[in-house]
């Protein structure tokens, strides 16, 4: 159907001729280039160079580039080419191509070395982690200040979305996290019971139950089901809102985003984790008690009984005193991440993954400085 | 190759569930001219455009672009046709996590091997065609106002040197400034590439600056195929309120033709 594109070169007499022939189109541009890389524009010095487009059959934007980009070679070399023969329907392509042609610009690759590009990559990283913490920080900030404002005038509080965001992230939450913490807390008592039946201390899987479920894994398990559920769901609803420009609609209207959308989502979180928190409790002690049971065969009575002696209040307490941090954490992460979406689609759901990835991060950080530190404070 | 038209549709009929959007439509569109597709809001312009380029199927009736009936085709000789064309979407709908030059090169890499210099030096040689600056080309589309978005669109639909070229509403959303300037690029492309262009618009200065022939798209099919002057002889009430209604009069005031 078409021939591919193809050029001779002749040299006779002081006068250097370029021929081009078949279709000069961008099926064969690949080709062709790679046969002109091996044209010496040295060997036309001193001579008259003229391109002969007599023979070309058919001609687009790519072959005229390619003819236009060897032709600019030769003047380089300060030998002005000359175009013979070009078909007249191809005339006016030919003048537009050369109107637009230019060099790709700098910024378009990375033309640093690798390790500058690794070391760059993990300066970007840091910085932008720095930045990030800043950023939530800064929230943390506007947050605490409007908390302050609403206390000297609890009317700016807005109480309806605030029992709405409760319902949404607390209520909402609670079959899940009843669930899991059920199951996590049978298998915890199942494994539990099976390595110290070895030492003949199976009875001492209620305080390994208890402890572990009430100090370490309710709310650890609950803040991490939250992270996943509510930091994602605050990310992507104020997200699309700040890329449909209802966030500047907002100030435009003379209110306060943080106000509107901020504090009643942190606020909710922080009132509602401790809550989701002591269900969960519950939850994980009734699945050990069930596997206990089972088991070990003995009544609720017994395992009652043991947990009475195994647990005291601040066993309870210090689980449950984290749940407004790791509320906190994840809230101001989740808000701050909607807050930074710009522009695109694409960039609500980075944000929403991100804010998730950010959130569990930070609940397990927080949950090892609380650990160091109640250590410290001997209980 | 010698087909007439580059477009030849009949007897097509397009529906959503009971909803008829074209019934018994017939279209004509010759090599290298610029045609213009006009109707009222919901009479399925933009649909007509996605059933041409295969987006939507046809409830009844046959398509041939570029001479090929595309239902009769088998993958390979579609792929094939589908590269002989270039669609402008609306809001340009560039790939947002690449940036333009990446955008135009995506055709390069999936259907033509080429090495990466060339690669860069053609996308932006399309970038300057559409009329942007070389800047633009290591920018993303979120970076892009909503003029520019468009001719990087037109930039990427160009990528391949289309005979076809499709334009959705191409001045839509653009300053009058900027719609005039668009409609001057897509001529002179048009010109100096040998495209045959369908355009589907609102915009009567768009009408009146680039397209040959007008099609009116009323009741379910083309009511009327021809130029402006066409147009102006017909009385078919929607034609008349259209083209000689305030903004149409201004329209053809402004091209010196009134």
């Amino acid at each position: 159907m078409s021939d591919a594109a193809s050029f001779i070169t002749e040299e006779r007499a002081g006068r250097f001729t370029f021929r081009a022939m078949g279709d000069w189109t961008i099926r064969h541009a690949a080709a062709v280039d790679a046969a002109l890389a091996a044209v010496s524009v040295r060997k036309a010095r001193g001579r008259e160079v003229t391109f002969d487009l007599s023979r070309i059959g058919r001609l687009d934007t790519a072959g005229a580039f390619l003819l236009e980009r060897t032709a600019q070679q030769f003047a380089d070399q300060g030998l002005a080419a000359e175009f013979e023969g070009l078909p007249d329907e191809f005339a006016a392509l030919f003048k537009t191509v050369r109107e637009s042609a230019a060099t790709p610009p700098e910024e378009m690759h990375d033309r640093r070395s690798f390790p500058v590009q690794i070391a760059a990559k993990v300066g970007d990283t840091l910085m932008a982690a720095g930045s990030e913490a800043r950023g939530i920080t800064g929230y943390l900030g506007l947050f605490l200040e409007a908390m302050w404002r609403a206390v000297k005038a609890p009317s700016r509080l807005r109480l309806v979305p605030l029992v709405h965001h409760m319902e949404k992230v607390g209520f909402d939450a609670l079959p899940i996290v009843c669930l899991i913490n059920f199951l996590i807390g049978a298998v915890v008592a199942q494994q539990g019971a099976a390595q110290l039946r070895q030492f003949g201390a199976d009875v001492y899987t209620v305080n390994l139950v208890a402890i572990i479920f009430l100090r370490e894994v309710g709310i650890l398990l609950t803040a991490i089901i939250v992270a996943g559920r509510s930091g994602s769901a605050f990310t992507a609803e104020i997200g699309s809102m700040k890329m449909r420009e209802e966030i500047d609609a907002i100030r435009t209207l003379g209110l306060d985003p943080v106000d509107m959308l901020i504090v009643p989502r942190v606020l909710a979180l922080v009132l509602t984790l401790p809550i989701l928190t002591f269900i969960a409790d519950i939850m994980g002690l009734l699945g050990g008690m069930v596997a206990v049971m089972a088991l070990l065969d003995t009544s609720p009575g017994v395992f009652i009984v043991r947990l009475k002696e195994a647990a005291d209040f601040w066993t309870f307490g210090v689980g449950i005193l984290k749940a407004p941090f790791m509320a906190l954490i994840i809230a101001l992460i989740g808000c701050y991440g909607g807050m930074k979406v710009t522009g695109s689609a694409e960039s609500v759901g980075r944000e929403t993954t991100q804010s998730v990835v950010k959130a569990i991060f930070m609940v397990i950080i927080l949950d090892a400085f609380f650990a160091m530190f109640f250590t410290a404070v001997g209980i | 190759m010698a087909e007439e038209f580059a477009i030849d549709v009949e007897g097509l009929r397009t529906q959503f569930g009971t909803q008829v959007v074209h019934d018994d439509l017939s279209l004509k569109v010759r090599k290298g001219e610029v045609i213009g597709i006009v109707g009222g809001s919901g009479t399925g312009k933009s649909v007509l455009l996605r059933t041409i380029v295969g987006l939507n199927r046809p409830a009844a009736g046959r398509i041939k672009v570029l001479g090929k009936e595309l239902a009769q085709q088998d993958e390979a000789a579609r792929r094939e046709t589908e590269q002989r064309w270039g669609i402008l979407f609306q809001d340009g709908a560039l790939f947002s996590s690449l940036t333009v030059a990446e955008n135009v090169q995506v055709p390069y890499r999936e259907h033509l091997e080429m090495p990466k210099h060339l690669m860069d030096e053609l996308a932006v040689l399309k970038v300057r065609l559409a009329g942007l600056p070389v800047e633009a080309a290591a920018k993303y589309p979120s970076e892009l106002s909503g003029g520019m978005r468009k001719r990087a669109g037109l930039a990427r639909a160009l990528a391949l040197d289309p005979d076809l070229l499709f334009l959705d509403e191409p001045t839509a959303g653009l300053d009058p400034i900027g719609a005039a300037a668009f409609d001057t690029l897509v001529r002179e492309l048009q010109q100096a590439l040998g495209l045959t262009v369908f355009l589907v618009t609102h915009d009567l200065d768009t009408l009146y600056a680039t397209c040959d022939r007008i099609a009116v798209l009323a009741d379910k099919h083309v009511i009327l195929t021809g130029t402006i002057e066409d147009m102006m002889a017909s009385d078919h009430p929607w034609i008349t309120e259209y083209f000689k209604g305030p903004r149409g009069r201004s329209a053809r005031a402004a091209q010196g033709k009134g």
